[in-house]
């Protein structure tokens, strides 16, 4: 091998390395665990809507989609896994989440290829449209769903058969951060490899990327299935450890909410999903405990105020503030920087 | 039995005809250059061979094969890559990431998604050669927006190239480059390996005449004249048409 291109294949692999910074990230979220016990319920719905944002960062940050349909996987994944549980179809909770996420990937494929051509307008009436028409049958068929109600009855077994959810909320969080530092892992995983590289290819130039034989449509189909099965996932823990499923988990405003999330976190990174959920659950909450009428109001203002700033620049703050905290980790630890976008040394 | 060839291609845009009973041939190795005055259709030749376009009439084939109703990316599978006028490129990737999408693509390593990018020796091993090659191993880390135009051109050149095509179309390679980039595009191209097809379009008749062996003259989306060199710059209604003055000099 020559010193060339030994150096392409150490820059190539120098991005997919775990920073520092991000070792303190995970490392954190699991103290949580012993850190925050009386916070648990809160952490749960968080870990939740960071799995969910983190499904559509796949598409949206990797692949260029955006999307105002995401709850449509969620609902039916949520309802999925409720009805599995409630007539014992599969009582067991890891097993039902995998076939929930499995089920929302099947609806996913099969709707990937409506999202395949058009202009980002199209794509939001699209994914909207569908998960409109999702909410409607849920409506519809309330016999089955429970309607308007929600789907009553549902019990949900221990975990392994050993760990029982408890209404503290100690359980759930743990399995839902596992499984969702999982997910984080796949996805991680999947972002560094070719087919990660690929997919940023055709959102920076599909003209291009078909120029130079990468199947666009194909990359973007399996890409959107990815996001869909993850975004199950997160639908049915919420099933899971709240024993219940109503119409508001196919609603308009879970999938806003998402896109939301992704503002005040960024795209492209992965960790936007995570902070964004942090950062917008706990700011809700923080919120609601001074105007508990009025949160919304302080949460649109945010929105505007974030719009008007301007993506950009807020993309700009992020990479700023994440290439001084990686540099700054860096020197703490005494290893170079992984995550950082600044210029590699030139071996 | 030429390499590639097209049997009266046609594209109608509304009611203007972009291309009008194109049958072209080009042999295998040749160095063919496709010229013709500005809105001759010249792009949009390229546009159809190499899939961006559908043709609304006539037929495509690459190595005797039909490929007209084949995807952009299934006709560079078979051996046929292009470059763009206008630089298409991936602004935010660097140039070793993107030759690196090509050359893992034609590896059929690009949909691999459990492995790390840049852990097979097979794909960083010729991502070197190629960035060798086109001169690129001063900025390969740089993002591709930041680079000179006239890397970015050379860029453009060597993703099609690490495609490793049989027929490679270049639409206007050497446009708007600065004179002082342009001698090392200009030895770029005449260095690429003899045994790849090279079809040509081009304004700049130096290039076109230094470095073609067949010329083929296009005027309002039709076929004018076909010859050697020598043949069109004597002909008398290419004169006419469209180099006038420019071969008297």
């Amino acid at each position: 091998m020559t010193q060339v291109a030994a150096d392409v294949a150490s820059y190539l692999k120098r991005r997919a390395r775990w920073s520092p910074l991000e070792i303190a990230f995970w490392v954190f979220a699991f103290a949580s665990i012993w850190l925050f016990p009386q916070k648990h319920l809160i952490l749960t719905e968080t870990a939740i809507l960071a799995l969910f944002a983190l499904s559509l960062d796949l598409i949206l940050g990797y692949a260029g989609i955006i999307s105002l349909g995401q709850a449509a996987f969620f609902g039916l994944a949520g309802y999925f896994s409720g009805l599995v549980a409630k007539y014992g179809i599969i009582n067991d909770p890891v097993l039902a989440l995998i076939c929930s996420g499995l089920v929302a990937a099947l609806l996913g494929f099969v709707t990937s290829f409506l999202v395949l051509r058009g202009s980002d307008l199209t794509r939001l009436m699209v994914t909207l449209g569908v998960s409109l028409m999702l909410g409607e049958v849920a409506n519809r068929y309330s016999s089955l769903t429970g309607g308007a109600d929600g789907l009553q009855g549902v019990t949900i077994a221990p975990i392994f058969g050993r760990f029982a959810f408890d209404i503290y909320g100690h359980t759930a969080y743990v399995y839902c951060l596992v499984v969702l530092f999982i997910c984080f892992l796949i996805a991680r995983r999947i972002v560094y490899s070719p087919f990660g590289l690929s997919l940023r290819a055709v959102k920076g130039n599909a003209l291009r990327a078909a120029a130079v034989a990468i199947p666009v449509n194909g990359r973007l189909v399996a890409i959107y299935t990815v996001s869909a099965f993850f975004a199950g996932i997160a639908g049915a823990l919420l099933t899971q450890t709240t024993a219940f499923c109503s119409l508001d988990v196919l609603s308009l405003n879970r999938s806003a909410d998402l896109l939301l999330v992704l503002i005040i976190g960024g795209t492209g990174y992965l960790y936007g999903g995570l902070i964004g959920a942090v950062i917008y659950k706990f700011m809700q909450d923080w919120i609601a405990s001074l105007t508990p009428q009025y949160w919304q109001f302080w949460i649109g203002f945010m929105l505007v105020l974030i719009v008007l700033v301007g993506r950009e620049r807020i993309s700009g703050w992020n990479e700023a503030l994440r290439t001084f905290l990686v540099q700054l980790a860096s020197r703490v630890l005494g290893r170079k920087p992984a995550l950082s976008a600044a210029a590699p040394d030139r071996g | 039995m030429p390499i590639l060839e097209t049997r009266e291609l046609a594209k109608r845009f509304g009611g203007i005809m972009a291309a009008a009973d194109v049958t072209l041939s080009v042999e295998k190795g040749a160095r063919h250059a496709l010229i013709g005055p500005n809105g001759a259709g010249k792009t949009t030749v390229i546009n159809l061979l190499s899939g961006v376009l559908k043709p609304t009439a006539g037929r495509i084939f690459l190595e005797g094969r039909d490929i007209t109703a084949l995807d952009p990316h299934q006709r560079v599978r078979l051996g046929m890559a292009r470059t763009f006028q206008i630089n298409q490129l991936f602004l935010d990737l660097t140039p070793l990431e993107s030759i690196g999408l090509a050359v893992a693509e034609r590896l059929g390593a690009g949909a691999d998604w459990w492995r790390r990018v840049g852990s097979r020796a097979m794909v960083t091993d010729e991502i070197a050669d190629i960035v060798e090659r086109f001169r690129l191993g001063d900025v390969m880390y740089e993002r591709t927006a930041i680079l000179p135009y006239g890397k970015q051109r050379l860029l453009e050149i060597a993703l099609a190239f690490a495609c490793r095509p049989r027929v490679l179309l270049l639409d206007e390679p050497a446009a708007g480059v600065p004179e002082a980039e342009r001698y090392e595009l200009l030895a770029t191209i005449a260095s690429l390996p003899a045994d790849v097809t090279v079809l040509l379009i081009e304004h700049d008749m130096d290039l076109v005449f230094s470095f073609a062996d067949r010329i083929s003259v296009l005027v309002n989306g039709a076929l004018f004249v076909e010859g050697a060199p020598a043949d069109v710059a004597r002909d008398p209604r290419v004169k006419a048409v469209y180099l006038g003055e420019e071969l008297d000099g």
